[in-house]
């Protein structure tokens, strides 16, 4: 280091890639997500749309069910049902969120080159602009998951929940989700404006083979191992048998394997995309360097 | 001499004015929605997929609690009606936010030809494009989950889809007047708008389930009354499940039509003014 303080060429480490550029890159990302999500209307109106749009979604199923049933809310498959869809607000927040970012910054706000050209960490960047997402996902899964307890009879035992289990399945699906966000971002960064819908569309295929709104085994055997390889779907058995243990032996789908067991699997699937993300997105990357295309606007 | 008619054109053409321009108007507004549309497969594909996506999950929900297959015909039909509603939210309601963020809005104002014609082309055009994906949803649906249809009367049916349209169309026009004034929320207001509307329309279950008045404020989106209809017209057990008898339902839509494209050209008029004097038409308030 010269007298000045100013590092010399040797010893230049690239801020992108370092521990402090990436906190950097993601913090500052989270913080501007944060804004774009919020700041379109005061918190009064916010919190209502925070609040209602969950609730809408999950009162379709609740009065579908309700209908069929004549109100059996205490059968298991009403928990199944209600929780899965509650949790699987994450899928379409941190997953389409982190993708979304790049249609939004390149599109709408046309500040896409401009990331690259400042010193950050783009994937880290991605992931931080799916922080607001997931901060707003959260606060909507909150209010869906008190709302079912209080109003439904959602059967939650608050001193039964196995909350260690809940936390880690909640952190690992939370990354795993991110990096699946990560590999339509970088198949995004390729597309034109029109295919907004990418992100939209791969959640409502997973929403359909994941078990989140009914077990694997009502689906057309011919479809059902796709269930099996998706790593939400164990994901969402995680979080059931964390929150409603009993739930989780009422249907067979996974019922022959053990906590540790659909932990594991997670696990391995998780690290599995997360690999598939780094490769994915620096290739696609890659091709849209070469092709021109980080500050294409399509205007579609 | 320069001849000046091969840079103005021929002296003796005709200009169109009035009706023949607010035709003209509709229709080169109209064929954008409904012939570029096509031209994007991409589209056409995701506007099928989407949607079918939705309504096989609510079909297996209801085989997984083990409802009546009518059921199962009540989510076809409201997954291909949803393609309206979302025609109208996205294409009508928004559509002249984005027509100002891409700066077309401030040449609509400019042209000579009145904005209701550019809503109406918007809205045929968006009803035609948007007939052919819900009809392929209909159809996919059907087949796939193996519904059945018993039609009681053709002219009915025709006449509740009719009024429907045209009802929604005029709600979406109004709307699209009130979004004139509006920037980014714009997109979060259309956002808002979906789940709790599948919900209250009774878009997957019928809306007798809810109390008469909840089902009676719902009616005010004419397609809770239309598609309450549809299922009485259309599935032997509609009419045990309907809301209000059919012919009633009839008489609102007809109603509604009225006072919707009625207060959509009112609206449009004086919002469009208010923009003006306030400054919302160029505007770009990200």
């Amino acid at each position: 280091m010269s007298s000045t303080g100013v590092a010399s060429p040797g010893e230049d480490i690239d801020s992108r890639v370092s521990g402090r550029g990436l906190w950097r890159s993601f913090r500052t990302a989270s913080w501007l997500g944060w804004q774009i999500e919020s700041n379109w209307t005061d918190p009064f109106l916010f919190a209502i749309y925070s609040f209602i749009k969950p609730i809408s979604a999950a009162a379709i199923l609740v009065v579908m069910y309700g209908i069929i049933t004549q109100g059996d809310f205490e059968s298991p498959i009403f928990t199944y049902m209600y929780l899965g869809n509650a949790f699987y607000i994450y899928v379409g927040a941190v997953m389409a969120g982190v993708s979304w970012a790049v249609i939004d910054d390149r599109e709408h706000y046309k500040t896409l080159k401009y990331m690259y050209v400042a010193p950050i960490n783009i994937p880290m960047y991605l992931f931080g602009r799916g922080v607001a997402k997931f901060i707003v996902g959260s606060i909507s899964v909150f209010i869906t998951v008190v709302f079912g307890m209080l109003f439904l009879h959602l059967n939650i035992e608050l001193t039964a929940v196995n909350w260690p289990l809940f936390f880690i399945a909640l952190i690992i699906g939370v990354v795993m989700l991110a990096l699946m966000g990560l590999i339509l971002a970088g198949v995004t960064l390729l597309i034109a404006h029109h295919v907004w819908f990418l992100g939209e569309a791969v959640a409502g295929a997973l929403y359909l083979f994941s078990g989140a709104i009914f077990p694997l085994e009502v689906l057309p055997p011919a479809i059902r191992w796709i269930g099996y390889i998706i790593p939400i779907t164990y994901w969402l058995e995680l979080i059931r048998r964390a929150l409603v243990g009993s739930v989780a032996e009422a249907f067979p789908t996974l019922s022959n394997l053990s906590n540790g067991q659909i932990l594991g699997i997670l696990i391995g699937l998780t690290i599995f995309f997360g690999v598939l993300s780094v490769f994915v997105f620096r290739w696609a990357e890659k091709q849209a360097r070469e092709r021109g295309l980080i500050d294409m606007v399509t205007n579609y | 001499m320069v001849d000046h008619s091969s840079v103005l054109g021929p002296i003796s053409a005709k200009k169109s004015t009035g009706f023949r321009l607010s035709l003209k108007t509709v229709v080169a507004r109209a064929y954008p929605r409904v012939i570029g549309a096509q031209r994007e497969k991409s589209w056409m594909f995701f506007d099928v997929f989407l949607p079918m996506l939705a309504v096989s999950a609510y079909v297996f929900v209801y085989r997984a609690i083990g409802a009546p297959e009518e059921y199962v015909g009540f989510v076809v039909v409201g997954g291909a009606m949803t393609a309206f509603w979302l025609n109208v939210l996205w294409s009508m309601s928004s559509q002249l936010y984005w027509e100002k963020e891409q700066g077309n809005l401030a040449l609509y104002i400019m042209a000579p030809n009145s904005m209701m014609a550019i809503l109406l082309g918007m809205a045929l055009g968006g009803m035609l494009a948007t007939g052919l994906r819900a009809a392929a949803i209909l159809i996919l649906g059907s087949l796939l989950f193996d519904v059945q249809f018993q039609v009681v009367s053709f002219v009915q049916l025709f006449t509740v889809f009719m009024l429907t349209m045209i009802a929604l169309y005029g709600m979406g026009m109004m709307s699209a007047s009130l979004f004139l004034l509006l920037s980014r929320e714009a997109w979060h207001l259309s956002n808002l708008a979906q789940e709790p509307i599948y919900l209250v329309s009774g878009f997957y279950f019928p809306i007798s389930s809810f109390s008469f008045w909840i089902a009676a404020a719902a009616s005010i989106i004419p397609l809770t009354l239309g598609l309450d209809a549809i299922r009485q017209l259309v599935f032997p057990t509609g009419p045990a499940l309907g809301f209000l008898t059919v012919r009633v339902e009839i008489m609102a839509l007809v109603v509604m039509s009225v006072v919707f494209v009625v207060a959509a050209s009112y609206m449009l008029a004086h919002l469009e003014k208010l923009a003006i004097r306030e400054g919302r038409l160029t505007e770009s308030r990200r």
